[in-house]
């Protein structure tokens, strides 16, 4: 059986009479990595920053393994680990330096291991306001991880890293996650969402608009099937809304895009189409709808694209 | 223990590598002792006597006046502290051992002033030496909390400014540093009085120096120890994490407070 290790039950949080949160809920199981994501303004940070403690709810109940981080705060010190959006560190700080204060406010040994794994050995002598944005986002990850909390939560780690050190930092959350570390990632990057993530919870207007694994999300969206198609003769430009389960059509550079209901019914007919116009294939692509595509479905409905941007 | 001393080690590390604070910590008051001397011995024959105190004085404004606050403001609104509180790092840390790293600082610029300003410049060297560094200890002490206190209830380094400024400027001129109290007009003293500086002055001369107070020194240190354990206890009970996310909301003016021993100072004392 799975085990709740964050409970959020009906959470409420106003500031004034501005409503950032309106009664939330959603469970968090141990080893999962679970996304939250949501426009700006969504309450994403207000969630995560009351899980953390920093902010206390309105209403509603929070907990992380069983602990209220509004009454305890303490004894949910070493059960999260955090990287926050903004630095959280001195400018004047060294990596090592960062690393001795932190292991020492949670009572453990100084992981300077985990300096050299995360790419920051060679600077750890060198003053956080020196360090590259990438650099600064893998130290804040470094700290959050170093007392091996059971739970961590990261707000946009990932923002302003190049490829490579994304990759790395991905590479870090699945160890974790195999070692049954329980990941909250607030992010606005869709792809890494998707890629990472076990379960989501797209936030809208301070409510969960949806809920879920990435796969089921996309499978409740449209349905649409992106086909793109491009031939020698561009012979397809012509045929308007001729073929089987068609809803929506566009031209993009030299594709033709069709949004199909039925894939399976749609291609054979354009392959049958240019066969029967003398026309030659030169790319054939199929795309389910990717979670931006979700995404931006529920944010901006105004503006989704039969389920595509 | 182990956490408090690395934060100590950390934030005196700091007052040496961060370039304000090494000016402020050191340059400026050693520079400005060095000019003093060289003009001040020369020009005003009463300055000799008391230039250890005044110029211990300038170090330890200088220190916890122009410098402390400022680190204090710039973590809050840089979200600093906020990972700090996630990280276990108690208020109190916060508070007290910027406030000691700065009385150890002040406790060096004092040492060199002590020890130069009597071969160099003729100053008076102290009679009571135990005296001498209690009330040096209590001075930065009570500086050191009234700076914690500007850093913790102003919203931006203008407001540090301008508070700082408000105790720094008048005690430059009417605390009995470069003009002694005595030789102000009553009207003058009065107003001084409302001021730390003349507090620490008089206890000096008085128990430290040997020399004569306009009024009872130990009355001065038990101004200066109040005030001093007032701005503390508000620093940390007007304390907040982060500037966009005030749970405890408490009155600013309440800041005010330890300048009440200085106020009840200046009514009694002036007279």
């Amino acid at each position: 059986m799975q085990e709740d290790v964050v409970v959020v039950k009906d959470f409420n949080k106003t500031y004034g009479t501005t409503v950032a949160v309106d009664g939330i809920s959603f469970v968090v199981h141990r080893g999962e990595i679970f996304g939250l994501l949501g426009p700006n303004g969504a309450g994403k940070t207000t969630t995560m920053e009351s899980l953390e403690g920093l902010r206390h709810p309105t209403g509603g109940s929070l907990s992380v393994l069983a602990v209220d981080p509004t009454r305890s705060p303490g004894r949910l010190r070493d059960l999260i680990g955090v990287q926050l959006q903004s630095s959280g560190l001195p400018g004047s700080m060294t990596p090592l330096e960062a690393m001795e204060f932190f292991c020492a406010y949670h009572q453990v040994e100084p992981r300077y291991d985990l300096l050299d794994r995360l790419g920051l050995g060679e600077k750890k002598n060198a003053q956080f306001s020196t360090l590259s944005a990438g650099q600064q986002r893998r130290l804040a990850l470094t700290l959050a991880i170093a007392h091996d909390p059971p739970v961590v939560l990261l707000d946009e780690p990932t923002a302003g890293l190049d490829v490579g050190s994304r990759i790395e930092l991905h590479d870090v959350m699945r160890e974790l996650q195999a070692k049954g570390t329980t990941i909250i990632l607030a992010t606005h990057d869709m792809a890494e969402a998707e890629k990472m993530a076990d379960r989501v919870a797209i936030l809208l207007k301070g409510k969960i608009a949806a809920t879920g694994s990435p796969i089921e999300l996309t499978a409740t969206g449209s349905g649409l099937v992106k086909i793109s198609v491009a031939s020698e003769a561009a012979c397809l430009e012509q045929n308007a809304g001729a073929f089987p389960a068609v809803s929506q059509q566009s031209i993009k550079d030299e594709y033709v895009i069709y949004y199909s209901h039925d894939a399976g019914a749609t291609v054979p007919a354009i392959l049958d189409y240019l066969k029967a116009h003398d026309d030659h294939l030169v790319d054939l692509r199929v795309e389910r709808p990717s979670l931006e595509d979700r995404f931006l479905e529920i944010t901006q409905p105004d503006h989704s694209n039969g389920g595509y941007s | 223990m182990t956490a408090f001393l690395h934060h100590f080690m950390y934030d005196f590390r700091i007052g040496l590598r961060e370039k304000t604070l090494l000016l402020m910590n050191y340059f400026f008051p050693l520079g400005f002792y060095v000019l003093m001397g060289l003009l001040m011995t020369g020009l005003n024959p009463t300055f000799a006597p008391t230039m250890t105190p005044a110029m211990i004085l300038v170090a330890i404004m200088a220190c916890t006046l122009l410098g402390l606050p400022y680190p204090v403001v710039e973590s809050r609104e840089a979200g600093i502290f906020r990972s700090f509180k996630i990280n276990g790092v108690p208020a109190l840390s916060i508070v007290t051992i910027p406030i000691l790293s700065s009385m150890v600082h002040i406790v060096l610029v004092s040492v060199i002033i002590t020890s130069t300003a009597g071969p160099f410049f003729k100053a008076g060297v102290p009679v009571n030496w135990g005296y001498f560094v209690l009330i040096l200890l209590l001075s930065a002490f009570t500086f050191a909390s009234l700076g914690m206190l500007i850093g913790v209830i102003s919203p931006n380094s203008r407001s540090i400014v301008l508070f700082s400024q408000l105790i720094f400027l008048p005690s430059m001129i009417l605390g009995g540093l470069m003009i002694p109290s005595e030789m102000l007009p009553p009207a003058l003293l009065r107003i001084s009085l409302l001021l730390p500086t003349p507090y620490a002055m008089a206890a000096w001369k008085g128990m430290a120096f040997g020399m004569g107070s306009t009024f009872d020194p130990l009355l001065a240190v038990l101004i200066l120890l109040a005030s001093g354990i007032i701005a503390f206890i508000l620093a940390i009970y007007l304390f907040t994490w982060d500037s966009k996310n005030k749970q405890r909301g408490h009155n600013p003016f309440l800041a005010l407070l330890p300048l009440l021993p200085f106020v009840l100072g200046a009514i009694f004392l002036g007279a």
